[in-house]
């Protein structure tokens, strides 16, 4: 088994609340409350959960775009040396992100539309190896593009020329130019259409075989997780519910909010035995006011008395396979 | 060109209201220049001879009280009123758009103190602070009038580019350059300014206009430009007071002033519409 690249612990994310006049703490919302997981070289680890569970802000702390309220994100260096990017200054971040990048949500935002798509490519590399001649640097960018399967003719076009599947490839270009060894892609293919989201993801496995990249993919659909990932980690309201190899997951769901979760994806063949739905009542509650206990008690269809006592630890339910429900 | 810089002009020219504002500051903007170089007179001395005339072919908008070729007076005195337009914008903007984007980029303390200050100077009519402004400047000059016309225009500026900021910042590509670990600086004037130049620019279009008028309001209460010097405002001011005798020493700066005003808004607005990618080639 290769050794982890990432490896958060305990980590938290609490986004305080200012109201008032004075503009006084009145809360925080906790995005991220806790989480411990770790990443390995080479592998995908896909993680989902709903909309507004932290699996965003988790992505984001470790890009340090976020002040991170507590515990620690290990990061293994190109040259094998551990650093904890929790705790390290904007400028000692600086040269640790030419090998941690991120691929974005939305292509329509995440190019600057006043830039062409081989100055876009290019900025990276101006900014950190600035030691790079123009030739060099041009041929960089024509090899990058032709990688993320588009010409280097188009370098000279402007982002509103491509299609949306064309300018997540702009964008993942962007990411490689640097050659990062750590890839967050925030729901890469949630903005693009189904026919796309293919081409993208084949695209992203393609490079992780070539570059031998690591990623940490983010989403909310778990047939595109599924497809994708190696190990997956569920999360419910800032905490980890389930976490394992992805076909262990995916068969052998432990969590009642996986089950919820898998019994929801659909099948594509309507005639197909499928196991009975498990509908989830009521709202995610809010971040800003977690239940006490187990963060799902509130929904959880087998919840008793106990739950709303303590919050249930990470639990090893069969190799490496991890759930957090002393119930299950 | 690219196809983007194409739509844009088509759009810009497409608009006849756009095309006659560019036609009216083009023409005042040369006559000013030109004019009283060709023409060859002295604006600043008439003859007796020749006072409180109407307009004639040797006078085309007449003569003032002084004898003197209102025509002249009118263009000569709009080289005043442009410089000053332009100028102060120039000003609002050298000052209102690094505290605007500053205070939208850091947010915090900085923003809030920032825009209060901002709120605070908009709570006064525009006017009036410009009045203070200029006697605070020591009175009735070129230059005090530069600045309090411009000084009023700063808060615009900044609220515009903070807001513009504020949109932009959240843009996913902005967060791509932070987690490339691009400078702040590096960020704010190659990824945030380039973005905001369109709705900066319309602003600053129209507000040349509104800095004219103010510049003209101020002279017209005696605390414009040097007595003597036939800027718009103070043009205005004598006219009324002759206004018995003669409507033209008021009626042609009037139209001056009116055209120009005019002229910067109606191009302001087309070119809001040509910057607006929403709007695809739309004529009206």
């Amino acid at each position: 088994m290769s050794r982890p690249l990432l490896e958060l612990k305990d980590l938290k994310v609490h986004y305080p609340i200012h109201g008032g006049v004075f503009l006084k703490r009145i809360g925080e919302v906790k995005a991220v409350d806790g989480v411990s997981l770790e990443i390995r070289e080479g592998e995908t680890l896909g993680l989902v959960g709903e909309s507004g569970c932290g699996k965003t802000t988790l992505g984001k702390a470790v890009m340090r775009l976020l002040k991170i309220t507590g515990g620690s994100i290990l990061f293994r260096r190109k040259d094998g040396t551990v650093q904890d990017l929790a705790r390290l200054s904007r400028g000692e971040m600086r040269p640790i992100r030419a090998e941690i990048q991120m691929i974005y949500q939305d292509p329509y935002s995440s190019l600057n539309p006043r830039w062409s798509v081989g100055d876009i490519v290019a900025e990276p590399l101006t900014v950190h190896e600035p030691e790079l001649g123009l030739k060099e640097r041009d041929d960089r960018v024509a090899w990058l593009l032709e990688k993320v399967g588009l010409t280097p003719e188009q370098a000279f076009r402007y982002p509103h020329e491509f299609s949306g599947g064309q300018r997540q490839r702009v964008g993942i270009a962007r990411s490689l130019a640097t050659r990062p060894r750590l890839l967050v892609a925030d729901e890469p293919v949630s903005a693009l259409d189904v026919s796309i989201q293919a081409q993208v993801i084949n695209l992203m496995m393609d490079l992780q075989e070539e570059f031998g990249l690591t990623y940490l993919f983010i989403a909310h659909d778990l047939s595109v997780v599924e497809h994708i990932s190696h190990r997956i980690a569920v999360m419910y309201l800032g905490n980890l519910v389930e976490y394992g190899p992805a076909g262990e997951v995916y068969r052998n769901p432990v969590h009642p909010y996986t089950k919820a979760l898998l019994s929801a994806v659909p099948l594509p063949d309507p005639d197909l035995d499928r196991p009975e739905r498990i509908r989830l009542e009521g709202e995610i509650p809010s971040p800003l006011n977690k239940p006490s206990g187990c963060p799902f008690r509130t929904r959880c269809p087998i919840a008793k008395p106990s739950c709303a006592e303590e919050v249930p630890a990470l639990l090893e339910v069969s190799t490496d396979h991890f759930a957090a429900c002393p119930l299950a | 060109m690219s196809r983007r810089g194409t739509r844009f002009v088509h759009v810009l020219l497409g608009r006849r209201s756009a095309l006659v504002g560019l036609v009216l500051i083009l023409l005042l903007t040369l006559a000013s220049l030109l004019l009283p170089v060709l023409h060859g007179g002295d604006p600043l001395s008439g003859t007796d001879a020749a006072v409180f005339q109407g307009p004639s072919l040797a006078h085309p908008f007449g003569t003032d009280g002084l004898g003197r070729d209102l025509m002249l007076r009118v263009f000569y005195g709009g080289r005043f009123s442009l410089l000053i337009g332009f100028t102060s914008v120039l000003f609002s903007i050298l000052i209102g758009l690094p505290l605007g984007a500053v205070a939208g980029y850091l947010g915090g303390w900085p923003d809030t103190a920032l825009m209060r200050f901002v709120d605070f100077m908009l709570s006064f009519p525009s006017l009036l602070l410009a009045i203070v402004l200029t006697t605070v400047f020591g009175g009735a000059s070129l230059h005090s009038l530069i600045l309090s016309v411009g000084i009023v225009g700063i808060p615009q500026f900044a609220r515009q580019m903070r807001a513009e900021v504020l949109s932009l910042k959240e843009r996913e590509f902005v967060l791509a350059a932070r987690s490339l670990g691009f400078s702040h600086f590096r960020i704010l004037f190659r990824h945030l300014l380039p973005n905001a130049v369109g709705p900066i620019t319309v602003l600053a279009t129209l507000r040349v206009g509104t800095a004219i008028l103010d510049a003209a309001g101020l002279s017209f209460l005696g605390l414009g430009v040097e007595v003597g010097v036939p800027e718009w405002g103070t043009m205005i001011k004598i006219g009324r007071d002759e206004m018995s005798r003669s409507i033209w020493t008021a009626l042609f700066p009037g139209l001056a002033l009116t055209g120009s005003v005019l002229g910067f808004n109606l191009f302001g607005d087309g070119l809001r519409d040509a910057l607006d990618p929403k709007l695809k080639g739309v004529r009206s």
